[in-house]
């Protein structure tokens, strides 16, 4: 797509233990801006780690970040986040009992007035909310209902909203579509694709290839800490993701012990 | 589908399971609205049977009660919606009016200087309980009680120790007086009626704190922090600043109330206060606060305090016995609770 560009963010031989355990070695991948990474692996095999390290929640022991090409370093979930690097965690941090519009701007409330008089814009951000969730196709009738009452695919797109709104020129999602329905899922993954046409760079962390395959550009393999391979979406299909987050060989193997014996 | 109105392109294309959020199911998720009908019918009761309970000065008699219950009401309930209890705010209003009473009289000081002191003390144990709250984790249920306990033997203690009896009094003769009672226990006329100048207040308070808790940041912080106080944290609210200040709060409405309770007797009882705080956290219940924080409404736990107030007099009006009052209170928190719980369940409910 845009290969002359410089990449968003790019991943040079990124390592990292936790005391003895080596959770990640040898990683490289780039983000794109406008384009899809998709991070796969089984469970254990690096996935949160990695994003842990793109959103500043851990520093690297090894390699280098690349942010705009230049080499960058966050000591913070705040200063990765000050770099446009938002991050939509499981659990969302959203909270269920307030109104769509309250979630949507906490902790970046727009204000108007003075000193004492100081007062949180409320029409302003139930008008924003209306508007960017429109923007993302989100059909959300009234934003004054309570986010508890929204689906779990909902309450992701509120979230991936959200992070588009607030400027993030890379979005991490870590798992979006584990719990979901297979509906769901569909839905999530295409705000996904809104939020990478709308110019984001994502990185999609997953691992179901039936997920990534169609929304990913590039896709990251993961395997108990170690790189499988970094591919750009032509150099590999779906059933050949599917076969290297299992390990290849062992799926082949364990088809074969699954097989009825021939007599 | 057709397309709605203009400026909502494709919008209109609606999940039709959305219209179970009707306009019935909208204003049951208010969380005021329960205690509104209560005390609509709580004077409905008293009223059609009562004829002093209806006139203007029976309205000002259950009024009185009612206000410096709700002042403290609405700050219980802020504090709930941010997820913490205060068990020690019925004492602190003994706490400060002794304080006032003490340092005015013992240490002859002006009364205004006294008031002044009794607002540091209170706001330096409603940062300690903050503070304590936010440092350890520990339920606030917990470290309130102990502050309960320590305050409530400080009060005795202290006031033996420095008056030699169980009673700091003597405020009416100490200089600033006229002014304090103006400001905390003056009384008006309306309509015939004899009002005390806290219903003003208790007003004031009330509006004052729908206002912040819905208009500004902090109100949004307060349910966030409630609601929860991870994700809350997660997202740049300060989430402990925000507790911290809540029972500042608490601790500057309980020194109003103590002043007033101080102005108006003008002698204190080393007791004044003890057990009221189960009170004021039922009022704020009947007001629609979940236990469970991060749900409720000032104006709401103002007329639990109302429902409260009139049902205390109320019972003497039709010649009850007063044994009856508590079995009412009683009878209202549960259906509070078992209202709340419903509204929580329909708020939380993720739809698939
Ligand atoms: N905070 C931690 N301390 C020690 N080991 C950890 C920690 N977090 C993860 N690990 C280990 O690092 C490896 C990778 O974990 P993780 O990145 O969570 O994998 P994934 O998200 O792909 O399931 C696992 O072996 C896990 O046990
Ligand atoms: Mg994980």
């Amino acid at each position: 797509m845009t290969a002359e560009t410089a990449p968003l963010l790019e991943l040079r031989d990124v390592g990292k233990d936790y005391g003895s355990v080596i959770a990640l070695d040898g990683i490289s991948t780039t983000v794109r801006a406008g384009e899809v990474t998709c991070v796969l692996g089984d469970n254990g095999a690096g996935k949160s780690t990695l994003i842990k390290i793109l959103a500043g929640v851990h520093r690297a022991d090894r390699g280098q970040l690349l942010l705009d090409g230049r080499p960058a370093d966050f000591g913070s979930p705040r200063e990765a986040l000050d770099a446009g690097i938002a991050t939509v965690y499981q659990d969302l941090a959203m909270i269920p009992l307030m109104a769509i519009w309250r979630n949507f701007f906490l902790g970046a409330e727009p204000t108007r007035g003075r000193g004492p008089f100081r007062r949180f814009d409320a029409a302003r951000a139930k008008d924003v909310t209306r508007r960017e969730l429109a923007a993302m196709g989100i059909d959300i009738r009234d934003p004054d209902q309570p986010v508890g009452t929204l689906s779990g695919g909902e309450r992701q797109s509120v979230a991936i909203a959200r992070a588009v709104h607030f400027g993030a020129r890379v979005l991490i999602l870590d798992e979006p579509t584990s719990a979901l329905g297979v509906k769901q899922a569909g839905v999530v993954l295409r705000y996904v694709a809104q939020a990478r046409d709308r110019g984001v760079g994502v990185v999609l962390i997953t691992h179901n290839p039936h997920h990534a395959h169609p929304v990913g550009d590039r896709f990251l393999v993961l395997n108990r800490g170690r790189s499988l391979g970094s591919f750009p979406k032509a150099d590999v299909s779906r059933d050949e993701l599917t076969r290297l987050m299992a390990g290849g060989a062992e799926l082949d193997q364990l088809a074969h012990e699954l097989e009825r014996p021939a007599t | 589908m057709a397309t709605g109105a203009a400026g909502e392109p494709s919008t209109r294309r609606a999940d039709e399971r959305l219209t179970a959020v009707g306009p019935l199911r909208r204003l049951l998720v208010k969380p005021e609205l329960g205690a509104l009908v209560g005390a609509v019918a709580v004077f409905a009761f008293f009223a059609v049977q009562s004829e002093v309970f209806r006139s203007a000065r029976g309205v000002a008699n259950w009024l009185d009660p009612a206000s410096t219950l709700g002042i403290m009401a609405v700050a219980v309930a802020l504090l709930m919606i941010g997820g913490h209890f205060d068990l020690s705010a019925g004492v602190m209003t003994g706490t400060t009016a002794l304080t006032v009473a003490i340092v005015a009289v013992e240490f002859e000081q002006n009364i205004w200087v006294a008031i002044g002191v009794s607002l540091v003390v209170a706001l330096l144990i409603g940062f300690f309980n903050g503070w304590l709250v936010t440092r350890t984790g520990l339920p606030s249920f917990i470290i309130t009680l102990g502050t309960f306990l320590m305050l409530q033997g400080l009060n005795l203690g202290l006031t033996k120790f420095l008056t030699g009896t169980v009673t700091a009094g003597g405020l009416a003769s100490v200089p600033g007086y006229s002014s304090a009672e103006w400001l905390f226990a003056s009384r008006m006329t309306i309509l015939g009626a004899e009002v005390r100048v806290a219903v003003l207040w208790w007003v004031l308070f009330t509006a004052l704190a729908t206002w912040v808790l819905l208009r500004t940041r902090f109100g949004n912080w307060v349910f966030a922090t409630g609601g929860d106080e991870v994700a809350a944290r997660n997202v740049g609210v300060p989430a402990r600043r925000t507790t911290i200040a809540l029972f500042m709060t608490t601790a500057t409405a309980a020194w109003f109330v103590g002043t007033t309770l101080a102005v108006r007797l003008t002698s204190v009882q080393a007791n004044t206060g003890t057990g009221q705080e189960l009170i004021y956290i039922v009022a704020a219940v009947i007001g629609g606060c979940l236990l469970t924080g991060g749900f409720g409404s000032a104006i709401g736990a103002s007329l639990g305090a109302l429902i409260f107030g009139m049902t205390q007099l109320g019972i003497p009006y039709l010649r009850w016995d007063a044994d009856w009052f508590y079995f009412f209170l009683g009878a209202m928190l549960l259906l509070a609770v078992l209202a709340n719980r419903l509204v929580r369940r329909y708020a939380e409910a993720a739809r698939r």
